[in-house]
């Protein structure tokens, strides 16, 4: 399966993230619980890109590992102010923006790895992976 | 320019039935937040019966405009309830840390009415009652 990228500006392409991300992951096999993980991680993820970077993207990459098991990863990365505090942000409740505090912390329980890189004043990628149950 | 989807709101005896069945916006949740109010003040509605049971996802945008949504309404005096949630949105939700604080929940529509009227004694109207009328002999034929 193809690769794909999507850009992520308005809230248009939020619900267009989490809804690509679920068609990719229902296509691949992925049960109904993890489709819905990950189109929430999406969503959850592209927002952050819209709410605090303005513009970026998104890449989900069906991928195998060596013994041959087979996962999606959802790539999202920006060139906006970037997280000062990456500790601060992974905690729950904590927010900038006035919000819930639960879109990091909250999405790295929703997937199986989950990683971070931020530089102030380059940008932001999150990428994080769910892989298939066998 | 963009125009936010508009959710239909419902006026059934004093509750308002509002089925979500599309898949919101950040800007269509927010606009269905007020609308629910204004509505409540127009109607004078004592009830919010809110169906989620066609939405795939509530992420934590969703999570805290229902929240929301059942806060200020109480306030105003009414009661919001939310009906339907699928099952995989609810394992999801929990995961995500979000439990819906002081918002009900139960299973379907059904158990959404009987909760606003047994639970928080909101009736139908009884003032509104259609007047009494005979049919007339032409339409007893």
């Amino acid at each position: 399966m193809e690769s794909i990228a999507i850009l992520i500006e308005t809230e248009q392409d939020i619900i267009i993230a989490r809804s690509e991300v679920r068609s990719m992951a229902a296509a691949m096999g992925f049960r109904l619980t993890d489709q819905t993980r990950l189109a929430t991680v999406a969503s959850e993820l592209a927002r952050n890109i819209v709410k605090y970077a303005g513009r970026g993207r998104l890449i989900a990459q069906p991928m195998s590992d060596t013994d041959g098991r087979s996962g999606l990863r959802l790539i999202f990365e920006d060139q906006g102010p970037g997280i000062a505090d990456i500790d601060a942000a992974m905690r729950d409740g904590y927010s900038t923006s006035g919000g819930l505090g639960k879109g990091l912390p909250g999405s790295r329980r929703l997937v199986d790895e989950f990683q971070i890189e931020s530089h102030v004043g380059r940008g932001t990628r999150v990428t994080v992976i769910r892989w298939l149950s066998p | 320019m963009y125009t936010p989807q508009r959710i239909p709101i419902l006026k059934v005896g004093r509750v308002l039935i509002v089925p979500i069945q599309v898949d919101m916006d950040d800007a269509t949740a927010m606009q269905l937040q007020e609308r629910i109010l204004a509505e409540l003040e127009r109607t004078g509605a004592r009830g919010v019966l809110i169906d989620i049971s066609l939405l795939e996802m509530v992420d934590s945008f969703i999570g805290r405009m229902l929240s929301d949504i059942a806060a200020m309404t109480r306030i105003m005096d009414a009661r919001t309830v939310v009906a339907g949630m699928q099952p995989a949105v609810a394992i999801t939700l929990v995961e995500l840390g979000l439990e819906l604080p002081g918002v009900d929940t139960v299973l379907n529509v059904d158990e959404g009415i009987r909760l606003l009227r047994d639970e928080f004694g909101i009736r139908e109207e009884a003032s509104e009652e259609p007047p009494d009328f005979e049919l007339s002999d032409h339409w007893k034929a």
